[in-house]
C-alpha cells in the first residue's frame, strides 16, 4: 500500500493470480465492463501474444470517500504460463491482497495446486508472509462440464481458511463478489496495520459499504 | 507500506512525473493542432508546476493595456493567479482577468491521481456583451473605442462549447498518457524481467559452482583416503606374504602336500592383493600429481626387447606368437624407464589376456611425429610444430572392443564388460594408471580396435623440447 498524506491518497494493490487460462484477465475485463467509467479507469493490457498475457493487465479503480480521501485500487493480473515466473514474482511485489482464480475443471486440479504453491513461494520471495496475506479463491468456469461439483466446493469452502467464490467470469457472474470479498479482507488487514480510521478518519465498515454500493451490490452472493 | 518516494513503478505501475512518460514534442503538436482548430491558447503544466507545452497568441488588447501602469499590474496579477490555481478533485477552476476574459484551469488526472493541469485561455465568454467598466477606469488616457476594437479580436467562446472543447483535449491527452504509460511500463517490465531472470541464473550458477567445488574437494579427499588406506593395508599384507613364504620354504617344519598347496595359494593371493593395492596407491599418487617421474635418456630398442623377453614364457604357454619390430634411428627420448616398462607391461598383459590361442602379439617402436594438442585445435598453426617422438605400439589379434567403449577404457575401474573381470582377471585400474603415466611423461596414448580383429595401443613419447 502507498500512503500519500499530502494529497490524502491511498493506493492498494490487488493481484489476480492463478494457473494459465483460468480467467484472470477475463475477471478484470468483466469488472471493467460492469463498473461505471467514473470508478474504473481504462483497462491496460501489457504485451500479449495469442491472447495470452505476457506481462500483466492493469485496471485502476478509484473511490473518493466521504472523509475526502482518494482510495485507488490497482488490480493486476499475472501471466499464468509456467515460464513467466520472473514476471509473476515482479508483479506480486508489494501486493496487499491476492485473488486466486482457479479453474473448476477437474482436469485442472493439478495446475491449480501448482499455481497456488507457486504463489506462496513468490509471496515469500517478495518478503510477504503467505499465512497472513489476504487471499480469496475463486472457482471460475462453473458453466463448463466435468467440473468439481457445487457440493464438493461447498465442502471444501467449509474447511477452507480462504473465502471461496464461484464464478463464470465470461458472463461476469461472481466477479464483483470475488472483488468485494478480496477488498473486504484486504482492507481489514490494512486497517489493522496502518490504523487508517485513526489517521484519515476512514471507517472500515463505512468505506466498504461505500464500495459495495458504488459497485451496485450489497450482499456477497456467491459466498 | 512503500515509501512514496521509492521507485515503485512496477509495484504500483504509477506514473511518477508527467514529463517522464509524455514526449514534450508530441504534447506540443497536439496543443498546436488544437490551437489551429479553435484559436484558443493552451498550456499544459505538470503536477510540480513545470510548463510542458505552451501554444498561445499574444492578444493585442494585452499589448495595449500594458502601456498603462495599472493595466500592466493587473495583467501580471491575473497571470500569477492562473499559474497558482490548482484545481481540487475533478472540477475545473476559472480565473477572470480585468478584460473580462477567462482562463479555465482543468485538472489532468490519470488512474485517479492528479498528474498536471491544462490551462485554456484567455477567451471571452460568448455571453459577455459589455466592456467591463473597471477596464475603462484604469487610466484616464484609455480610449474606449480602441479597447472595444481590440477586445473584438479576442476569441469568443460559448460556455458549453468551451466545456466540450476542454473535454475533447483532456480525452486526447489521456489517450496520449495511456499509450505512453503502457509503452513505458512495457519497457520497464522487459528490463525488470531480464534483470530478474539474470539474478535467478546467477544464483543457480553460484549454487552449481559451490557444488562443483565441494565435489572437487571430495575427490581430493578420496584420493588422500585411497593413498592412506593402501599404505596401511600394505604393511600387514607384507607380513602375511613373508610368513607364507617362510612356511613354504619349510622353515617351520616340513609341510605335507595339501598344506603346501594351501600355503602357496595364500602366498599367490597375497601377491595378487599386493599388486592391486600398489596399483591403487600409484593411481592416487598420479591423481594427486605427487608421483615423481625421472628424466633420463631411454633406450627404446632395449625396452621393447626387455618386454618381449619378459612375456615370452606366458606367450608360449598360451601358444601366442610374439613379434618385435623396432625401427633404426629412433629419436632420443627421456623418461622414467621403470614407469615406461610398467606401461608397456600393462599393455602387453592385456594383449596376451585378450588374444586367443594361436594369435599374435606385436611389440613395436617407430619414429613418429608428436603434435601438441588434438588435431584441429584452434589456432594450431601458431603453436610449436611437431616434435620427433617414439611410438611404442602393442598390437594384438585378440577379441577387440566396440568403438563406443574406446574413450572410456582409460577411466579408473572401468571395464568394457563387467564379466571380463571374472573371465580374464584384472582390476580395471591398469589402463587408467597407464594413461596417467603416459601423461606424466608429456606423451599421449591412442587406441584403435575392431571387434574380432584385434586392438592396437600406441604410446607416443616425445623427445625433449
Amino acid at each position: 500500500m502507498q500512503i500519500d498524506f499530502k494529497s490524502r491518497e491511498l493506493t492498494v494493490k490487488l493481484v489476480y493470480y492463478g494457473p494459465a487460462l483460468s480467467g484472470k484477465t477475463t475477471n478484470l475485463q468483466a469488472i471493467h465492463r460492469l463498473v461505471s467509467n467514473e470508478t474504473a479507469g481504462r483497462l491496460m493490457t501489457l504485451e500479449t501474444r495469442d491472447d495470452r498475457t505476457l506481462f500483466f493487465d492493469l485496471l485502476p479503480l478509484t473511490f473518493t470517500s466521504g472523509a475526502n480521501i482518494q482510495v485507488r485500487f490497482k488490480l493486476f493480473t499475472v501471466p499464468g504460463q509456467v515460464i513467466h515466473n520472473a514476471t509473476r514474482r515482479l508483479v506480486l511485489q508489494g501486493a496487499d491482497g491476492t485473488a486466486f482464480i482457479a479453474d473448476s475443471q477437474t482436469s485442472e486440479t493439478r495446475a491449480n495446486r501448482e499455481a497456488f504453491l507457486n504463489m506462496q513461494q513468490n509471496l515469500r520471495d517478495n518478503g510477504i508472509e503467505p499465512e497472513t496475506h489476504p487471499v480469496v479463491i475463486q472457482f471460475n468456469k462453473r458453466d463448463l462440464p466435468n467440473i468439481r461439483s457445487d457440493e464438493e466446493l461447498d465442502r471444501m469452502a467449509a474447511r477452507s481458511k480462504e473465502p471461496i467464490y464461484k464464478a463464470v467470469a465470461l458472463r461476469g457472474e461472481g466477479v464483483i463478489e470475488t472483488f468485494l470479498g478480496l477488498t473486504d479482507l484486504t482492507w481489514r488487514q490494512l486497517e489493522a496495520k496502518h490504523s487508517l480510521k485513526e489517521k484519515f478518519g476512514l471507517d472500515p465498515d463505512e468505506f466498504l459499504e461505500d464500495v459495495r454500493k458504488r459497485l451496485g451490490l450489497c450482499a456477497e452472493v456467491g459466498r | 507500506m512503500n515509501d512514496a518516494t521509492q521507485s515503485t513503478d512496477i509495484a504500483m505501475a504509477d506514473i511518477g512525473r508527467l514529463e517522464d512518460v509524455v514526449d514534450r514534442e508530441a504534447l506540443r503538436d497536439v496543443c498546436r493542432s488544437f490551437f489551429d482548430l479553435f484559436s484558443l491558447s493552451v498550456r499544459v503544466f505538470s503536477a510540480s508546476g513545470t510548463l510542458l507545452a505552451d501554444v498561445h497568441d499574444d492578444q493585442p488588447i494585452h499589448e495595449y493595456l500594458r502601456q498603462f501602469p495599472r493595466g500592466r499590474q493587473a495583467l501580471s496579477e491575473a497571470v500569477a493567479a492562473v499559474t497558482r490555481a490548482i484545481p481540487e478533485g475533478n472540477a475545473a477552476v476559472r480565473r477572470t482577468e480585468l478584460t473580462g476574459a477567462v482562463y479555465d484551469i482543468v485538472p489532468l488526472a490519470y488512474q485517479g491521481r492528479a498528474v498536471g493541469r491544462i490551462v485554456i485561455g484567455p477567451y471571452l465568454p460568448a455571453e459577455m456583451r459589455e466592456v467591463p467598466r473597471e477596464l475603462l477606469k484604469i487610466d484616464p488616457k484609455i480610449e474606449p473605442e480602441r479597447v472595444r476594437d481590440l477586445l473584438a479580436e479576442m476569441p469568443r467562446v460559448r460556455k458549453n462549447t468551451a466545456e466540450r472543447i476542454v473535454a475533447h483535449l483532456t480525452g486526447i491527452l489521456n489517450l496520449l498518457l495511456f499509450s505512453s504509460h503502457r509503452a513505458h511500463l512495457t519497457s520497464e517490465m522487459h528490463l525488470a524481467s531480464v534483470r530478474e531472470n539474470y539474478r535467478e541464473l546467477a544464483e543457480k550458477t553460484a549454487k552449481l559452482q559451490a557444488a562443483y567445488d565441494r565435489l572437487k574437494e571430495l575427490d581430493r579427499l578420496k584420493s588422500n583416503f585411497l593413498a592412506t588406506v593402501s599404505h596401511e593395508l600394505r604393511t600387514p599384507l607384507t607380513s602375511i606374504i613373508g610368513y607364507s613364504e617362510m612356511l613354504e620354504s619349510g622353515i617351520a617344519g616340513e609341510l605335507n602336500e595339501e598344506q603346501l598347496e594351501f600355503v602357496q595359494t595364500i602366498h599367490a593371493k597375497g601377491d595378487q592383493l599386493l599388486a592391486l593395492i600398489t596399483s591403487l596407491l600409484d593411481l592416487s599418487k598420479l591423481e594427486q600429481g605427487v608421483m615423481s617421474i625421472e628424466r633420463r635418456p631411454i633406450d627404446a630398442k632395449a625396452l621393447v626387447e626387455d618386454i618381449a623377453k619378459t612375456f615370452e614364457p606366458a606367450a608360449r604357454k598360451k601358444n601366442i606368437a610374439l613379434r618385435t619390430v623396432v625401427d633404426d634411428d629412433l629419436p632420443v627420448i627421456e623418461g622414467d624407464a621403470i614407469r615406461l616398462k610398467q606401461v608397456l607391461s600393462n599393455l602387453a598383459e592385456n594383449a596376451l589376456k585378450f588374444t586367443p590361442e594361436g594369435g599374435q602379439v606385436f611389440f613395436e617402436a617407430h619414429a613418429a611425429d608428436f603434435e601438441e594438442g588434438a588435431d584441429g585445435t584452434m589456432g594450431a598453426v601458431f603453436f610449436a610444430g611437431p616434435r620427433p617422438a617414439v611410438a611404442f605400439v602393442v598390437r594384438d589379434t585378440g577379441i577387440g572392443m566396440p568403438a563406443s567403449e574406446l574413450d572410456k577404457i582409460f577411466d579408473a575401474f572401468y571395464q568394457v564388460d563387467g564379466s571380463s573381470t571374472r573371465e580374464h582377471g584384472g582390476t580395471g585400474l591398469g589402463l587408467s594408471i597407464v594413461k596417467r603415466l603416459v601423461d606424466a611423461h608429456g606423451g599421449r596414448i591412442e587406441v584403435s580396435s575392431e571387434i574380432g580383429e584385434g586392438t592396437t595401443f600406441r604410446v607416443l613419447i616425445p623427445s625433449p623440447e
